[in-house]
Order: structure tokens, then C-alpha cells, then sequence
């Protein structure tokens, strides 16, 4: 698995900890007091890691190729999940998915960023950067949700909708643009999960949510901070520092009031562990549709409306 | 600096050169599309429309002196000012950048919204600024639209917006996103109130704006010649590595790919919008009276 460079001195030492497995097997030396030490340097190590990491070490791990993706997850938390595909007007679009399942005792709808792990299937999905057709595709099925009663569960992850020729000629804007209106008025609750990157509009175009939940290290922002840097700086290497400055943590996005709840990863982050992710978003999950089952259709799109009127923060010596 | 460098800064200032005439007072303008040499009284006096159809950027406040009838703009929400709560620093301070904008403008954003009368029909209108921090919409341009529209639910009278903006203001972080979402959700109630939104669209309309309001009137309109895109061509061209032809992403390439009803030229636009508003409104006895 791909290693990320700031867990570098940790890979150093577990390469150590072989070296001396194997050296104690060859010569029948009895080195396990040694390497229990350096496993728990090695644990510690990694706690402090992982305890201080910068945003932009954050971002990588919600990068990484080995992160759980929507498709996944939904086989891991659903029962008999069925992908449903096509906008019924131009194609298929393969960097949003989505399809039906049993969650729990619920009937849902999935639909998500699908970004594909090996090259073949990132250039099939296009790197999870999603055409209108995409976001158009998704529309439909939150329909259908709506029509079969059936909450809608959206998972976040993609770098953004795809700037492309194609893409703008067949309304990007609008596609996107469409998808922040009707969702709204969606009368089945709406959950998002952001479990790698939330990237700006791609991402919001299916993220219009009663809840918005994030992964641990999951980021979600206006505008990726390398393309923040090389407009605002010219300068695409001030990445880091305009990671700092976009405030794109789950820590921060809880902060500033628009995610609603942190879901914890494992030490090290979810791409070294699938299955407790996945058995805690399914948790969360449950958990919330049990409280939206509560509620009426106004209700539920109340709650939702409520939600994005409150977004903003400005003066207003008017309201005080 | 290498010799290269030298060589391109002495064309940067040949460009600007070219620009504009040594004639003191700024009597004159160059068309940047036909590039003839135009009086400047002339083209104010065509709404700053060249012969050649050329629309030239122009301020809120001549907008809607060209627009609405005379003297009927109220500007309403005038008290919302924007807060550098994220205390965002690159080249310059957020903080800054506002008090120098607002000091540029005379505006509190990039925004002016109130009611107005078209031709004696009242209307609620919002005005974007482009020369207020690239017309931007943040928290303060979010909650203006919002309360626009809120204002049109409550009066029944139809809303008009013209756009001009590159999108989102990345200096409000994930806070700036979110009003794209959140000036939508409130098109989604006045949808349901069954007042006409009206949008149009003018140059530059791009990012986070087209890919909210400014996509979402019940009739799309366009001035000639304006930028409209979801990610800009510069962005595009590195993407695809390819030169986009010439008109991608302009009002005429909009129409023709389905996403306008039409484009007017600014010199029609007020019989154009009075006509539609005539046409669409269910409320119209109201909005006649």
C-alpha cells in the first residue's frame, strides 16, 4: 500500500521491527523483548503522527488511493445493494454511482463520488470528477427515492466536477446548479458522509443534507488548495499554507458549523482498515434515519431548509 | 531577471500602450473586441454599447439607471457587512482587501438589492458589482440574494438578478461554498410560490454563481458577449491541454447549447423584461397597481 511521506520514519522503523523478526527466526536468537520495545516506539510514533498532523498531511490521507469508496462501502453496510445507472438522457457517468439496498431495516438510496483505486479504473471514473450526466443521474435517483419513500444516503469524495469541454457544453453549471435547488425540496431525509475530499461544488451538487457527517481526516472545501494557491499567489507550491488558511478539516468544518458530527477512523486513517469505518458509518447512519422516521415530509425538508439559511457569517447591526 | 523576461515586460508595456490614447481626460476609449477608437460621450450615451456590439462592463448604479425607472431603485438590507472570521491572509489581509474594495466601490459588497419599477411595474431586483473583489459572492453577497427573494415571497412582485461575478469568495473558506447552496434552496421556495425569477446573466458569470442562481431564473437571459462557465477556459486549457475554439463559453455558444432563452442586447432589455414580467406573472394585477 502506498505509504504517505510523512509516515516515513514510521515505515523506517516497522522495516527495523522485519529486519529483526527475521533475523531472530534465522539465528534462532530470542529478540522479542527488543521488538516489543520498538513495536511500542513504533505505536507511539505513529500516535504522535497522527495526533499532529498538518492540514495538508490531512488532505493526503483523504487522498489516499486505498481510501474506502462509495461503491464499497455500500456492499460493507447494505444488504442486497443494486447499482442503478444512467441519466436517461445523455450516458452513464462512472464517477457518481449509486443503487438501492437494506441498511439495517431501512430501505435506502446510495449515491456517490466513485473515484477508483487502480489507473484503468480512475481513468474509467474519470478521477471521481463527475460530467453534468453525473449530477443529472443522481437527481433521478433521489427522485426515485423520494417517489419509494426511501432516505437518501450521499458519500463525498471527489477533487470536483470535471473542468472540461464537454462538461461546460452540457451545463456543468446548470446540472450542478439544479441539483442545489431540487434537493431542497426533497421530501425523504438526506445524509452526507464526506469520506475523502470534498471538493467545492462537485461536491455540494449531492451534499444539499438534512446531516452532513465527515470521516475523521475527510476534507471538505471551496476550492482545492492548490488551485487556491496558484490564483492567489501565482504560486501552486503554497499549497500547504493555503490548506492552513481554507480551514478544510472535519475538525474545522464542525467548528464553523456546517458539518454536523465527526466520524472516527482508526489510528493511521480508514485506508488501513475498511471494516470499522464501515460498521461505524453504518452506526451513524441508522442511528439518524431512525430520527428522521420521526418526522413528516415538511418536517423533514424544514430541517433541511433551516439548516443552509443559517449558513453565513457577516455584521448585521440591523438584527441585533 | 533573464533576457527572456526583459523581452516580455517591454510587450506588457506596448499592450497597454495600444489601450489607450494619449489624450488627457480619458475622452476616448479603445473597443477591446473591434479595437476602434470610440468618444466616450458616444458610447455612454449607447449604454455603453460599441457599434459593434461589444458590451462594456458597467456599474450597478448605471445598470439600473438604464434599466428601471427613474429615481424608483430602494435599496434595501443596506446595513450587512462582511467579517474576515476565517482571518485570511494571502498577498494582502481579507481585511484589506474589503476596506480597499469597499473604499473602490463605495459599496459594502458586491451586491445592491432592492425593489424597483420597470416601465411602472414594481419588481424586486439585485445588481452584482464585478469590480468588488471580482464580484465575488461570500457570506454578505449570499445573504443579500436570500433576502432578496424572501423579500419577493413576501411582496409577490418578480425578481430579477443581474450576475456578474468569477464565483465563490475563496477568502470565506467552505462558508462562501455554502451560499451557493443556500441562495438556491431559497429560489426553491419562491418556485413554489410561483413568482418569476428572471436571471440575467452578464459578464463574467462563472463558478460558484453560474453554478447557482444565476443558472436557476425561470428565463435565462444574456448579454452579448459575456463569459459563462462553471470552471474558466484558462482552467480548461491546462486540463484538456488543447486551445479552446473562439466563443466557447460565451452567450451565443450558451444559447446554442441549450442553457439561455435568449440573449438581448442591453439597449432592449428593458422592454424585453417588462414583457416577460407581463407575460409570467400570476400576481400581475398586483404588481401593475
Amino acid at each position: 500500500m502506498k505509504s504517505l511521506d510523512f509516515e516515513k520514519p514510521l515505515d523506517d522503523l516497522n522495516s527495523k521491527i522485519d529486519e529483526l523478526k527475521q533475523l531472530s527466526e534465522e539465528s534462532n536468537i530470542d529478540l522479542a523483548k527488543d521488538i516489543a520495545a520498538i513495536e511500542k516506539r513504533a505505536l507511539q510514533m505513529k500516535q504522535e503522527i497522527y495526533n499532529s498532523l498538518t492540514p495538508g498531511q490531512v488532505i493526503q490521507i483523504a487522498r489516499h488511493p486505498n481510501r474506502p469508496n462509495t461503491l464499497s462501502l455500500s456492499q460493507m453496510i447494505c444488504e442486497e445493494f443494486t447499482e442503478l445507472k444512467g441519466d436517461r438522457s445523455f450516458r452513464d457517468d462512472p464517477s457518481i454511482v449509486g443503487g438501492i439496498g437494506k441498511l439495517g431495516p431501512y430501505r435506502v438510496m446510495i449515491i456517490g463520488h466513485q473515484k477508483g483505486a487502480d489507473t484503468k479504473e480512475k481513468i474509467k471514473r474519470n478521477f471521481g470528477m463527475p460530467h453534468p450526466e453525473g449530477y443529472r443521474k443522481g437527481l433521478r435517483l433521489m427522485k426515485m427515492a423520494e417517489k419509494f419513500k426511501m432516505p437518501i444516503i450521499t458519500f463525498i469524495d471527489t477533487p470536483g466536477a470535471y473542468p472540461g469541454k464537454e462538461a461546460e457544453e452540457r451545463g456543468q453549471a446548470e446540472a450542478i446548479a439544479r441539483n442545489l435547488k431540487e434537493m431542497i425540496g426533497i421530501e425523504v431525509p438526506i445524509l452526507s458522509v464526506v469520506i475523502g475530499e470534498g471538493g467545492s461544488g462537485g461536491a455540494l451538487g449531492i451534499a444539499v443534507a438534512n446531516r452532513i457527517m465527515m470521516l475523521e481526516y475527510a476534507v471538505y472545501s471551496v476550492i482545492s488548495p492548490e488551485g487556491c494557491a496558484s490564483i492567489l499567489f501565482r504560486d501552486a507550491s503554497r499549497a500547504e499554507y493555503a490548506a492552513e488558511k481554507l480551514k478544510i478539516t472535519a475538525k474545522d468544518i464542525v467548528a464553523l458549523g456546517i458539518a454536523d458530527k465527526i466520524l472516527p477512523e482508526p489510528l493511521g486513517g480508514a485506508h488501513n482498515e475498511w471494516s470499522d469505518v464501515a460498521e461505524t458509518i453504518k452506526g451513524a447512519l441508522i442511528s439518524e434515519i431512525d430520527h428522521y422516521n420521526a418526522l413528516n415530509a415538511d418536517q423533514i425538508k424544514e430541517d433541511r431548509y433551516k439548516k443552509f439559511r443559517s449558513f453565513g457569517k457577516f455584521k448585521d447591526p440591523a438584527l441585533v | 531577471m533573464s533576457i527572456l523576461d526583459w523581452f516580455n515586460k517591454n510587450k506588457e508595456n506596448e499592450t497597454i500602450k495600444e489601450d489607450r490614447l494619449d489624450i488627457p481626460g480619458d475622452l476616448w476609449l479603445k473597443c477591446p473586441k473591434c479595437k476602434d477608437t470610440i468618444y466616450l460621450k458616444d458610447l455612454e450615451d449607447n449604454n455603453k454599447v460599441c457599434q459593434c456590439n461589444h458590451h462594456f462592463r458597467i456599474s450597478p448604479e448605471d445598470r439600473i439607471k438604464m434599466h428601471f425607472d427613474k429615481g424608483s431603485f430602494k435599496e434595501i438590507e443596506t446595513t450587512i457587512e462582511a467579517v474576515d472570521f476565517l482571518k485570511f491572509e494571502d498577498t494582502e489581509s481579507y481585511e484589506i482587501r474589503l476596506k480597499k474594495a469597499k473604499q473602490k466601490t463605495k459599496h459594502a459588497d458586491a451586491i445592491l438589492i432592492g425593489t424597483a419599477k420597470l416601465n411602472h411595474l414594481k419588481v424586486n431586483i439585485g445588481v452584482m458589482d464585478f469590480s468588488f473583489m471580482g464580484g465575488s459572492m461570500g457570506s454578505v453577497v449570499g445573504e443579500k440574494i436570500t433576502r432578496i427573494i424572501e423579500n419577493a415571497i413576501k411582496n409577490k412582485y418578480p425578481l430579477i438578478i443581474f450576475t456578474s461575478s468569477g464565483g465563490a469568495r475563496m477568502q470565506e473558506g467552505i462558508m462562501s461554498l455554502m451560499q451557493m447552496a443556500k441562495t438556491s434552496a431559497a429560489l426553491q421556495k419562491l418556485s413554489e410560490e410561483r413568482i418569476p425569477y428572471i436571471s440575467v446573466l452578464c459578464d463574467p458569470t462563472t463558478g460558484g454563481t453560474s453554478a447557482s442562481f444565476a443558472m436557476l431564473g425561470d428565463v435565462n437571459i444574456a448579454e452579448p458577449g459575456a463569459l459563462i462557465s462553471f470552471a474558466g477556459p484558462r482552467v480548461i486549457e491546462q486540463t484538456i491541454r488543447q486551445k479552446l475554439p473562439k466563443g466557447f463559453q460565451r452567450s451565443e455558444f450558451l444559447l446554442e447549447k441549450g442553457m439561455l432563452d435568449m440573449v438581448v442586447n442591453r439597449n432592449d432589455m428593458r422592454s424585453k423584461l417588462s414583457s416577460l414580467i407581463k407575460l409570467l406573472n400570476p400576481h400581475y394585477e398586483k404588481v401593475a397597481k
